[in-house]
């Protein structure tokens, strides 16, 4: 489908309306799709933070210790805060967008919806579990 | 086939990072984003860190996450570019910064976790 | 007095506006009504010149697909009582150009669906003494849902991919080659991955899923689309590391 689309030869003088600029303004449901969306660039956000992060440990003890310094500074605890908002949008619309993705079928019937959730969230508190362990224990 | 198209690596790249993204980043960011530098828990100190990261599964698994994370940011913020503000038109220079972006942020993060101490 | 709910339908009429403009019309309330009985009664009794599409007036032959109130609705099936005490906004199908009144041009999309093969595609037929292509429930369970569509294009006038690229190829139209896709009788699965994988094809979907939400009839053709770009990706990845196989 390289081409324009294509209509009738002979078709009367139709009207079409030109979409607006803000369409995913105009329904509830554009906008969280937008914002599910946009929830890509905190998570773009959290990736550069990382390397940020792991260059100052790189630099030694006094790099890092400036560099959670500068973490506490209260734009960037805000920022964190939103991005933090936006990343837990990302990871639950990701978690129940699943199943539709997925059509698996077992024994000649699809899995129900549910049994396609539930490991995501098995798997997102384990992962979390095991990383709170790891950063926690002394 | 006809044309191959690229898309189907760009969407695996896309999809990988985005159960990546999920399932770790949260966790990540509310530890190292508020909960440290708010003090309601202690961070690990500088050596301990440093140990976690330069051990080989976590250089590995930092690499994949921050390159991963990029890639599925790439993907999904092209298409919010051509569909929210309309400007299809400008397709190349989009797709270059977008997936150019991704690959150069993962040349960084392969660079700093190989030479990481 | 009996009650009435007021309409405000779109009236586009080429010859004589350059746009289209809002009629109202006072139509009887009545419980059992639907829109399109709203629309039967302005045509019968009070405007003979509104033109719209419809036939079965029971969901089946998806014809009256209108805008109503901003929603895509078949209006045969969307009471008035919901809409009770008015006014109801009736529109034709949104992205699609408008013919006359309520009436879209759909050329656009029945080019699309037979671009996509939707019918059973044989390498070779079997002699009719061989009888019949068989199919267990099972089988037939794998499809059936998205064989109940009725291309109403509901799903189309939800969809903002469709909005800003003419060119997508659509919601229904992918749903029913992924039909015949995995319709077990079917061989047509090769061919019609061309199409599909095409950026035009499944590529352009972003999952917005309201064409899910809006379908009269359970389909769900965003479902379709993202099962079709894992198969599609998963046959990228098979004839990259396997390029022998690749036709």
């Amino acid at each position: 489908m390289n081409e324009a689309p294509v209509y009738t030869k002979y078709h009367p003088r139709w009207y079409r309306a030109r979409v607006s600029t803000y369409w995913w303004s105009r329904r509830w449901a554009y906008l969280k799709f937008i914002l599910r969306e946009l929830s890509s660039i905190f998570v773009a956000y959290f990736a550069i933070l990382t390397l940020l992060q792991v260059r100052a440990l790189g630099g030694g003890p006094e790099a890092y210790a400036r560099f959670q310094a500068w973490m506490k500074a209260p734009i960037l605890i805000a920022l964190n805060a939103l991005s933090l908002f936006f990343v837990l949008v990302h990871a639950l619309t990701w978690f129940h967008l699943a199943p539709k993705a997925m059509a698996v079928r077992m024994r000649g019937r699809r899995v129900p919806d549910f049994l396609i959730v539930l490991p995501n969230y098995i798997a997102w508190l384990a992962a979390s579990a095991i990383l709170a362990w790891l950063l926690l224990r002394r | 086939m006809a044309k191959r198209s690229n898309e189907p690596v760009l969407w695996a790249l896309f999809s990988a990072g985005g159960v990546v993204a999920a399932l770790l980043i949260p966790i990540l960011l509310f530890l190292y984003g508020l909960a440290f530098p708010l003090g309601w828990l202690e961070p690990p100190a500088y050596h301990r860190t440093l140990a976690l990261v330069s051990h080989p599964l976590g250089r590995l698994v930092l690499f994949v996450l921050c390159s991963l994370s990029l890639f599925h940011w790439a993907h999904r913020f092209r298409y919010t570019l051509y569909d929210g503000l309309q400007i299809k038109h400008l397709n190349e220079v989009i797709f270059f910064l977008c997936y150019g972006g991704a690959a150069a942020g993962t040349a960084l993060a392969g660079y700093m976790l190989w030479t990481i101490p | 007095m009996a009650e009435t709910i007021t309409l405000e339908v779109t009236r586009y009429r080429p010859e004589r506006e350059r746009e289209p403009t809002f009629q109202t019309y006072e139509v009887p309330f009545r419980k059992d009504w639907v829109v399109l009985d709203a629309l039967n009664y302005i045509k019968d009794r009070l405007d003979g010149s509104l033109s719209y599409r419809w036939s079965c007036r029971m969901g089946v032959c998806g014809s009256c697909g209108m805008m109503v109130d901003g929603e895509p609705k078949l209006t045969c099936a969307t009471f008035l009582s919901g809409y009770m005490p008015g006014p109801v906004r009736v529109e034709p199908l949104q992205y699609f150009p408008v013919v006359r009144d309520l009436v879209i041009e759909m050329t656009d999309f029945m080019v699309k669906l037979k671009s996509v093969k939707p019918w059973i595609v044989r390498q070779e037929e079997k002699p009719l003494s061989e009888g019949e292509y068989l199919q267990t429930p099972d089988q037939l369970d794998t499809y059936k849902q998205f064989s109940m569509c009725i291309n109403c294009m509901l799903c189309y006038a939800a969809c903002p991919v469709y909005a800003l690229d003419p060119r997508f190829i659509g919601p229904a139209a992918i749903a029913l080659a992924q039909r015949y896709n995995q319709d077990s009788r079917d061989q047509g699965a090769e061919e019609r991955l061309d199409i599909l994988s095409q950026h035009e094809g499944i590529w352009a979907c972003t999952f917005v899923g309201e064409c899910t939400k809006v379908c009269p009839k359970n389909v769900d053709p965003a479902g379709a689309i993202q099962q079709y770009k894992l198969t599609s990706t998963k046959e990228w990845f098979k004839s990259f590391l396997m390029p022998w196989r690749a036709k």
